[in-house]
């Protein structure tokens, strides 16, 4: 995948160059938000991440102008900024996601690839598949390996999340942010609970793992 | 202590000589209108008394002819404070009458005198001459034996009553000029001292002495209501400002003691021999405790947003209830975990102007601390929400069966930072409470601490009407 990240803090810009290629990424990094518009109009990215505050151009303005020109490429949001009216504003102005400053990599990471995925798959499917496990979004059933498992309509949706985004990693706070809608920060362990309960439901009496833990990170279903 | 410049600077002393000067022209007016106006009347009473004599001396002319007359005339002029009467004859010689000399050229022209004249009466002492009389107005007849016949009137009344007029007026003006000093001497003194000594007050205030406060004489005038209300602010602005001090007293403690086990933790891990392993498993220490800084330094923060005045526009109508269930619903199996029975009732459906974000962030917190601290005695802990339209307040309430809080330490819990486990031991900030209050404060509402150990209950009360 390939990334443009806009980024006037040297040292984060190239933590986060890094850190992608590692992940198996080709990051691009523009420290102003002129050249940052200048390349993501003329480049072929995946996905933008922007810082909001840059010299020169405003990351808000430049997600702005790109959507102006056309560009739909999905672009992430960094900000120090994090109260309600600032993730509204950002979305607002054409972002995808937002991202508070600081940020945990492994956040970030996960939201990207979603994102990349999101812009892959405008369509969204009925029936999700991952190994032996099925979720019909219209007739609301899971199955896997031909048995139909009964799920309470918040794990139906906790499921759903998750198969959308089969292979990818997804973590503790996108779950509370597209299966609650809340976008704080609980205290406690309490989105962990809700996995841990669905995770028996859809692994009791089979013998492979599906929904599996990534340690530092979040969940991911992976049928191996 | 004033000079006279400073004195005139008052409002008070303004206005007194404002109002001095103004009834004053207002007196003198009065006087010369008053005046002017008596005169005329008293002149028109004395020439309608001579027309009359006149009127009576001409019939007794026709009766009696020119003896007829005189003899009336020397009745008349002998009587206590008579008119004047002369009779001449036609070169000015005195037939009759009380008059012994008499301006010259006054009874030269027939009619009404045009202007007062002086005389003198028979008996009268003086000096010769006629400038040193008394004056006097008449009417001077010709009879039709070319006798000249003169009735008039001594003007002394008329002019005695100027004399008092304008005596009355010197002393009123002299009284109002005694009034708007004393006005000022009472009045506008007293303001001037009053607002010196807000003055002063204020200048301590600024120079430092934080504690000080404007005077309030105990009179409850507009002064006294102002000295208040600068007091009041005063009060706030210090409580605020102590609020600050705590703060940051807080902050200091709160971050630097994590930030140190950070540091002392990354130094250990730097200097040990343990291998990869105990290298890693330091970073992941060191990263948890950083996620723990950053989360209670974003509830510092909006703490601060909300108190410094969110914008209005992050509210939308909502429903409590359906918070409330997403709240029970995220919560409950991390209670079932614990052993805790979390559990909503009585709900009923309320609609506010609210921010779904920050009731839905109090309202876990909450929820969050009952959980945690419902462990009872004896009985199984369970946590209960209600949420019910009362006459005038929408209560949203969180009853636990933990050992609550104690009366005394109830205001102090939603302070910032205070956690009242001395040892700290459970996880969390100690800013839960702290951010639901300010949450409650943005909404118009409040948070109310209540019950005791067994049936705690913290409730978040908003307020009911504008919404309905």
């Amino acid at each position: 995948m390939k990334i443009l990240i806009i980024e006037d803090d040297r040292e984060a810009a190239s933590f986060l160059k890094k850190a992608f290629s590692e992940a198996g990424h080709i990051a691009d990094v523009a420290s102003d938000g002129e050249a940052g518009f200048a390349l993501a109009d003329g480049g072929n990215y995946d996905v933008f991440v922007i810082d909001r505050m840059l010299p020169r151009r405003d990351g808000l303005s430049v997600i702005a102008g790109l959507r102006a020109n056309g560009n739909t490429t999905p672009a992430l949001i960094l900000s120090a900024l994090g109260e309600v009216d600032d993730r509204v504003t950002g979305l607002r102005a054409g972002g995808d996601d937002y991202l508070t400053k600081p940020y945990a990599f492994s956040e970030l990471l996960a939201r990207v690839e979603v994102l990349k995925r999101r812009a892959g798959t405008r369509d969204v499917e009925t029936l999700y598949r991952a190994g032996d496990l099925e979720l019909d979004r219209l007739s609301h059933t899971v199955r896997r390996g031909g048995q139909e498992i009964t799920l309470q309509p918040r794990e139906f949706r906790l499921l759903e999340y998750l198969m959308r985004h089969a292979g990818q990693v997804v973590t503790r706070t996108m779950l509370l942010e597209n299966v609650w809608d809340y976008h704080f920060d609980p205290q406690t362990n309490v989105i962990d609970v809700h996995v841990s309960r669905l995770r028996g439901k859809i692994e009791r009496g089979f013998d492979k793992p599906i929904l599996h833990t990534v340690r530092g990170a979040g969940y991911m279903i992976r049928a191996d | 202590m004033a000079t006279l410049s400073a004195v005139m600077k008052t409002t008070a002393a303004r206005l007194s000589a404002l109002y001095l000067v103004l009834f004053a022209a207002c007196a003198v007016m009065l006087v010369i209108y008053v005046s002017s106006l008596s005169t005329r009347i008293l002149v028109g009473q004395t020439q309608e008394a001579i027309s009359e004599e006149v009127a009576g001396l001409g019939r007794a002319y026709q009766r009696g002819g020119l003896i007829g007359l005189v003899r009336l005339v020397e009745i008349r002029a002998r009587q206590p404070g008579a008119n004047l009467y002369l009779i001449t004859d036609p070169n000015g010689r005195i037939l009759s009458g009380n008059v012994e000399s008499i301006q010259p050229g006054v009874l030269d022209s027939p009619g009404w005198t045009e202007n007062a004249f002086f005389y003198r009466r028979f008996g009268e002492p003086g000096p010769e001459g006629g400038e040193n009389g008394h004056a006097a107005v008449a009417q001077i007849i010709r009879l039709p034996n070319r006798m000249i016949l003169l009735v008039g009137r001594d003007l002394s009344e008329p002019d005695k009553f100027g004399r008092v007029m304008r005596r009355a007026l010197a002393a009123s003006l002299a009284m109002m000029g005694l009034g708007a000093f004393l006005i000022w001497y009472f009045v506008g003194r007293r303001a001037l001292r009053r607002i010196d000594s807000v003055t002063e007050a204020s200048r301590q205030i600024m120079g430092g002495d934080l504690a000080r406060r404007l005077p309030v004489s105990g009179a409850g005038d507009e002064f006294d209501r102002l000295s208040e209300n600068l007091n009041a602010m005063l009060d706030r602005i210090a409580g605020l400002n102590e609020g600050l001090k705590q703060v940051s007293a807080n902050i200091a403690h709160d971050l630097k003691t994590p930030l140190t086990r950070l540091r002392n933790r990354a130094e250990a891990a730097l200097n040990s021999s343990g291998g990869p392993d105990a290298a890693k498993e330091a970073l992941e220490q060191t990263i948890a405790e950083s996620d723990q800084l950053i989360r209670t330094f974003n509830a510092i923060l909006m703490i601060s947003r909300l108190e410094a005045g969110y914008s209005a526009e992050s509210t939308t109508k909502l429903d409590l209830a359906a918070i409330l269930s997403d709240v029970v619903e995220l919560y409950e199996p991390a209670a079932e975990e614990q052993g805790v029975d979390l559990k909503a009732e009585t709900v009923e459906s309320v609609q506010i102007d609210g921010n779904r974000e920050l009731i839905g962030q109090a309202l876990s917190n909450i929820v969050d601390n009952a959980i945690k601290y419902s462990a009872g005695f004896g009985q199984k802990p369970s946590v209960s929400l209600s949420l019910r339209k009362e006459k005038h307040a929408i209560r949203l309430a969180v009853n636990d069966t933990g050992p609550g809080i104690p009366e005394k330490d109830r205001e102090r819990a939603t302070e910032r930072f205070v956690r009242l486990e001395p040892s700290r031991s459970r996880p969390g900030s100690g800013l839960g409470l702290s951010l639901a209050k300010a949450v409650m404060t943005f909404h118009g509402g409040r948070l109310e601490l209540s019950g005791t150990s067994g049936g705690f209950t913290v409730a978040m009360i908003f307020p009911a009407g504008k919404n309905g």
